[in-house]
């Protein structure tokens, strides 16, 4: 009789090393008290510090007694790394607890339907809302969507299609773009446009700024997607006789519809909270302005950063409350794009 | 049966001439193509246009004298100004570099857990949250830092001034530590420890699978493996990744304004609650600036984006060129 061998799995952990691991955790967590007593340490963030230096000694010595000196050094690099992690990911949890702590009670239903032509930001929260700044926003968003998708899908389409002399030169120049300041974005659509034509501060000249910021998000976004989608496709169009700029729309950019919208709706997120050239350029009003080419137009980081520095309490709510919407937003359009995103074109 | 009569086809001429739609496509996508080249030329030459007088007045003291003053009599004309950017520089200098300095550490050491230690789940949540953390707007994190974060950061100013004074940067004879370079530089690292995690973390998923594979073979522990196989790889995509954070710390705005005390002289004691940023001076004196000081200000904004050009063109050439030599 033959016997089946049982599965086992000799790189488990025993129970003995289980014991010992949780008698490490807890001598941690016991000695960071311990030291938070005795020192005049205090806080959250100390009983943290003190927890992982005291976490990252012992395993290290442990490990360095039990297995040697290669051990010992793996498991100091293994608690910094866990820290590290845990680093990068504090303060979004932070900023995410902070913005809904503080921008809850300041959220009522008349902040969306009033705007502020009426009141100041020192004003009680009752007087008032973000109608304005909502609207805006909006305004501002599909302005500078009009114009920059084009030219950020026609930068992708010459990056993937055509190949041509300038691929190299106009890839780095994309890049070195979305590194421009947006303060600077601002202040060239100000000496180029706004004084010398224009002369007045309106919704479109912050449009015009936000779209110089947007169209290296969409480009790069959109050449990454137009790069998965497969080369069989576009020979297919060659064969049956398509021209390029058949194949091209027709074929290409149908089967990569998905992955452009995340690309656009990537570059609206990159904007939406986008302050400093909203501050030189917009006017930022108080009151509803649906024209974007006449009159100061508010946004929501422009009645964030007004209310902000009125700076009275009630005015400090106004600004939690702005961010917590504009937050919403811009969480909103990422997770869409995500959504979007993980519905890739096969390979 | 009728015989068939032979016919030879006529030879058929194929060419590669594109058809007129093609032309019209191929020059539409092409002027789509440059229009970056154009925003970035049109951006440094109207820049330099407006600011060239302010420029050609102060000459080489624009960038190496710190006061900040204009004065102009009843009817608007400018009697005397000064425009130095020293201190401002100076700043955002400082302020970046101390950014640099607390992100890198921790991006490099968050990427390598993300790559190679935590389980699948976790690395895709907290890829989520990462590149979360890059689309909040900077605005954000500007108050988040001023109302929650100061006193904290504050409180680590004191700590590292009273057990590290006797380092010359972290000394100071006045103690003043609100709103310091120092927080205005933690709240940058904040910002830019999304995009050097990201970076390395691709870099890293990069390393050769055959010697990471081949060093655990051999024995390695995982710390072992990443010092012999993925640091030697990655080494030059951090860097890059380093420059990268650094050219956006530069340029950063709301953020820094919040959290900065502007003060026009150079100051580089980092925990003295003195700081200055170009970006920032362009906000503050933005306002209420006379026709004179804002061509000083384009000028201002110029060397920015001269300064962000370069440190951007530089990261960009070194992640690109690790990304295809491989090691």
């Amino acid at each position: 009789m033959t016997m089946t061998p049982a599965p086992t799995k000799p790189w488990a952990a025993s129970p003995k090393d289980r014991m010992i691991d949780g008698a490490i955790f807890s001598s941690a967590l016991l000695s960071s008290y311990l030291t938070v007593l005795a020192t005049p340490m205090k806080g959250k963030l100390a009983y943290f510090a003190c927890f992982f230096i005291a976490y990252a000694i012992l395993t290290t010595a442990f490990k360095g007694v039990q297995r040697g000196n290669a051990a010992a050094k793996d498991a100091l690099v293994n608690s910094l790394v866990a820290i590290g992690a845990i680093v990068t990911v504090i303060p979004a949890a932070s900023i995410l607890a902070t913005v809904l702590k503080k921008g809850l009670p300041g959220i009522s239903f008349g902040l969306f339907t009033h705007d502020m032509a009426l009141a100041t930001p020192t004003d009680p929260l009752s007087n008032g809302g973000l109608l304005h700044a909502i609207t805006g926003t909006l305004t501002l968003m599909a302005l500078s969507l009009v114009m920059s998708v084009p030219i950020g899908i026609l930068t992708a389409l010459y990056l993937t299609e055509i190949k041509g002399r300038f691929t190299g030169p106009i890839r780095f120049l994309v890049q070195a773009m979305s590194g421009v300041p947006s303060i600077v974005a601002g202040l060239f659509i100000l000496s180029a446009i706004l004084y010398p034509i224009t002369k007045a501060y309106s919704g479109f000249m912050g449009a015009l700024a936000l779209s110089i910021l947007m169209i290296p998000t969409i480009a790069r976004t959109s050449e990454e997607v137009l790069n998965l989608i497969p080369n069989d496709l576009r020979e297919a169009g060659t064969a049956l006789g398509g021209t390029q700029w058949r194949t091209v729309a027709m074929i290409v950019l149908p089967a990569a519809k998905s992955g452009l919208v995340t690309a656009v709706i990537l570059g609206v997120a990159r904007i939406a909270g986008e302050t400093a050239p909203i501050l030189l350029l917009t006017g930022g009003g108080d009151k509803v302005n649906p024209n974007a080419f006449n009159g100061p137009m508010g946004s929501l980081p422009y009645y964030i950063w007004k209310s902000f520095n009125a700076g009275s309490p009630e005015a400090i709510t106004r600004a939690w409350a702005g961010l917590l919407v504009l937050v919403g937003l811009v969480l909103f359009l990422f997770t869409s794009a995500r959504f979007l995103g993980s519905r890739k074109v096969s390979k | 049966m009728s015989t068939q009569e032979l016919v030879i086809p006529v030879a058929r001429e194929i060419h590669t001439e594109p058809r007129r739609s093609d032309k019209v496509f191929r020059g539409v996508v092409t002027g789509g193509g440059l229009s970056s080249l154009a925003i970035l030329g049109l951006i440094a030459i109207f820049l330099a246009y407006r600011g060239y007088e302010v420029l050609r007045q102060e000459g080489i003291g624009f960038i190496t004298h710190s006061d900040w003053a204009i004065s102009t009599d009843d009817a608007g004309n400018v009697i005397e100004s000064h425009f130095g950017l020293a201190a401002m520089l100076v700043g955002t200098i400082l302020c970046s570099f101390i950014a640099v300095v607390i992100a890198v550490p921790i991006s490099v050491f968050s990427a390598l857990f993300l790559n190679f230690y935590a389980p699948s789940w976790l690395k895709k949540f907290l890829i989520t949250i990462i590149d979360m953390m890059a689309a909040f707007p900077s605005i954000l994190f500007g108050i988040w830092g001023f109302l929650v974060l100061m006193p904290s950061v504050e409180y680590w100013a004191k700590l590292l001034h009273r057990y590290l004074g006797f380092i010359p940067i972290f000394d100071m004879q006045v103690p003043v530590f609100t709103r310091s370079p120092f927080v205005a530089g933690v709240v940058l690292a904040i910002m830019i420890i999304p995009i050097i995690t990201s970076v390395s973390r691709e870099i890293f998923s990069q390393a050769p699978l055959d010697r990471i594979q081949a060093a655990y073979a051999l024995g390695a522990t995982r710390w072992a493996m990443i010092k012999a196989v993925v640091i030697p790889h990655g080494r030059s995509g951090v860097i890059g990744g380093a420059m990268l954070g650094l050219g956006r710390a530069m340029g950063e705005t709301v953020a820094v304004f919040t959290v900065l005390n502007i003060v026009f002289q150079v100051n580089w004691q980092m925990l003295l609650g003195a700081g200055g940023n170009v970006a920032s001076l362009i906000i503050l004196k933005f306002g209420d600036a006379s026709p004179y000081e804002i061509k000083a200000l384009m000028a201002a904004g110029l060397i920015l984006f001269l300064l962000t050009l370069i440190v951007n063109a530089m990261a960009n050439l070194i992640v690109k060129t690790t990304g295809k030599s491989g090691r």
